[in-house]
């Protein structure tokens, strides 16, 4: 069934040709209807509806361009109709933005992203990572260190809301009991909630390396100081191993993802305080680019870690377990950077 | 001294130009036009209404749905409720990172407030520049900045506004106008994101092909002008008769077709501008492009 209003209308034929009296007037009548037959398939390109497109205008397509294009580069040395030379050149941007503009749909990107695009993209900025995984390193070293030093600072490294029961002097059975899971429905709330505000982080933590990378350090920093808060906290109560445990089902994934955010970050960071032989603003594009791969991964893993850790860790309890479903992901995500390469790549 | 003023002229001119140039795979030079930083602003202000007004229905749909599990007996914290909740935290997220991420991967580029205002998202050419692709990469990077631009330094904006912490809302203000001035500070009106992502924003309207002028030329009588005639005039006066013409104004044509008349030492009727004025046209357009033919060009009557 076709309804009128989708009905291609049809190209009219231009005014008669002999009737012009300016050559460059009849040059453009004699191309026209061809100017005007690639306005159409462009638009329904631009609508997203290449199914309107019939098979013969998609292979006169290219054709179609080149002479419009080439029209236009004649046009601007013959012709002095200004409205034909705006549409023309209108024309031959639209059409360029179409045939040189994304090239592939987002379900083809994904599939090229997870099939070795991404896993290039992070072992593009390894080094990144290392530096980003030694900063975690030293900031859970930093808030362990104070912690032990002077228990006050505990408060000011983990905000309150999320401390509750879990405190400085807490007995152990009080800690052992934060560590369980709990049953319910509430756990896919919890889940999406985690989610969210963990991609935020990340977000924060790649963005913020636009300012060369120091909020970025700064970041991190805080997040991990408040983690080994926690660290010393349990394993002064004799709790290292089920703390570990418990962090660790959903923490492998989820620090990974922070430290890739981190290191993607750095890594523009990097590019912009020293560019090198680039100017700064390609290699700020450059860096973002490959950053901008990584960080679509972390939001990947993080919606993964959100899962593990609304879900998982609540309905595994035992530390083994954990530690193992954790140790897997780690494994996991370990062997899709380090193994999976395209077939172009 | 001179030169130097001369050289601070040149450059504002140069800053001031909206003009952009690249080169397509073809060779051929496109020309594009830097969008406004006050169109990217309006379009950014439409685009945040229009995310905040799908929230706000969203949340009032979500507040009757609550309100009649209420009314059916649900307590908080079962599975439907939980459900609900769920699906909102998903579209607050949808709205803050995935609003802007669809519409500009899609073909037009650009969201429905750059649209609207006729603008759309591109890649900066390369540095020898030839025109390089828009990809899936780029308009992830350029979003994911906007999160730090705008959504963060605005959502500590408004809870310090109901929290009344001076602090956070003053720290707040800075950030926003810091990103907020970025444009302000480069040629190429980049913000942090466009500048992270190697993209910028250009006009893109559509342009309708008018008809062409000099097919009725046929019927109307033979004027005839001289070489003396035709030369007092250039490319840039051709194009402000084509202007006139086209818009058929009767007043314009009457004031247009004096002026020339002065010019060129003639004396044209009441009723006779418009074939008149055709044939000046006519006639100017084909000296002119004789003219290009042979490369000379005439920009204007001094030139």
């Amino acid at each position: 069934m076709a309804l009128p209003f989708f009905r291609p209308t049809p190209i009219e034929p231009p005014a008669d040709i002999e009737a012009a009296s300016l050559r460059s007037d009849r040059f453009r009548l004699q191309r026209e209807s061809d100017w005007r037959r690639l306005d159409g398939i462009v638009t329904a390109l631009e609508r997203n509806r290449p199914r309107r497109i019939s098979d013969a205008d998609l292979l006169a397509l290219p054709v179609l361009y080149r002479q419009a294009a080439s029209a236009l580069s004649v046009a601007r040395e013959t012709s002095l109709d200004a409205a034909m030379l705006a549409y023309l050149e209108a024309l031959v941007r639209r059409a360029w933005f179409q045939l040189y503009g994304p090239r592939s749909g987002l379900v083809a990107w994904l599939r090229g992203f997870l099939d070795g695009g991404w896993s290039a993209a992070v072992r593009a900025i390894a080094p990144e990572i290392a530096v980003a995984l030694a900063i975690m390193a030293a900031g859970t070293l930093v808030g362990w260190l104070l912690v032990a030093s002077d228990p006050a600072w505990f408060d000011a490294l983990v905000p309150g809301g999320l401390a509750d029961a879990r405190r400085p002097g807490a007995s152990r059975d009080v800690l052992l009991a934060t560590l369980g899971g709990e049953e319910g429905s509430g756990l896919l709330v919890f889940a999406t909630a985690l989610f969210s505000n963990n991609t935020a982080v990340a977000v924060l933590a790649f963005a913020l390396g636009f300012a060369f990378g120091a909020p970025t350090v700064l970041l991190l920093v805080y997040n991990m100081a408040g983690l080994g808060a926690m660290l010393w906290l349990f394993v002064d109560a004799g709790l290292g191993w089920e703390f570990a445990a418990w962090l660790s089902i959903h923490g492998t994934t989820e620090l990974s993802a922070i430290a890739l955010a981190g290191a993607a970050g750095l890594h523009v960071g990097r590019a912009m305080a020293f560019p090198g032989a680039r100017t700064v603003l390609n290699a700020g594009a450059q860096a973002g680019q490959r950053a901008a791969q990584v960080v679509a991964g972390v939001v990947l893993m993080l919606l993964v870690a959100g899962l593990l850790e609304g879900f998982g860790r609540q309905l595994v309890t035992a530390p083994l377990p954990r530690a193992t479903i954790g140790g897997s992901m780690l494994a996991g995500w370990l062997a899709l950077f380090v193994l999976v390469r395209g077939k172009d790549r | 001294m001179k030169d130097w003023r001369a050289r601070r002229a040149a450059q504002r001119a140069h800053w001031r130009d909206q003009r952009r140039e690249l080169v397509t795979p073809e060779g051929i030079d496109l020309s594009f036009r830097l969008a406004s930083r006050g169109a990217r602003a309006g379009a950014l202000l439409l685009d945040l209404l229009m995310v905040f007004a799908g929230l706000v229905v969203i949340a009032i749909v979500m507040g009757a749905l609550g309100y009649g599990a209420a009314q059916v007996g649900m307590e908080v914290g079962e599975p439907a409720l939980n459900g609900l909740m769920a699906i909102a935290i998903i579209a607050i997220f949808l709205g803050r990172f995935g609003y802007f991420l669809w519409f500009e991967l899609g073909p037009r580029g650009a969201t429905p407030g750059k649209r609207a205002l006729g603008l759309r998202v591109a890649a900066r050419p390369a540095p020898d520049g030839s025109g390089r692709r828009l990809t899936a990469e780029a308009v992830i990077a350029r979003n994911l900045m906007r999160d730090v631009e705008v959504f963060l330094p605005a959502v500590f904006l408004l809870s310090g506004m109901f929290t009344q912490t001076g602090v956070s809302g003053a720290a707040a203000c800075v950030w926003l106008a810091l990103f907020a001035l970025l444009p302000f500070t480069n040629r190429d009106r980049l913000r942090a994101g466009d500048i992270v992502a190697g993209t910028w924003v250009v006009e893109h309207a559509r342009a309708k092909l008018a008809p062409a002028l000099s097919v009725s030329a046929g019927e109307r009588p033979a004027w005839r002008f001289g070489e003396a005639e035709l030369s007092v005039y250039g490319e840039r006066e051709l194009t402000v008769l084509e202007g006139v013409l086209r818009q058929g104004d009767a007043t314009a044509l009457r004031q247009v077709a004096d002026t020339i008349g002065r010019k060129i030492g003639w004396q044209v009727g009441e009723g006779d501008e418009c074939a008149f004025l055709d044939a000046f046209y006519a006639a100017l357009r084909a000296h002119l492009e004789r003219g290009l033919r042979f490369g000379r060009r005439k920009a204007d009557k001094f030139g």
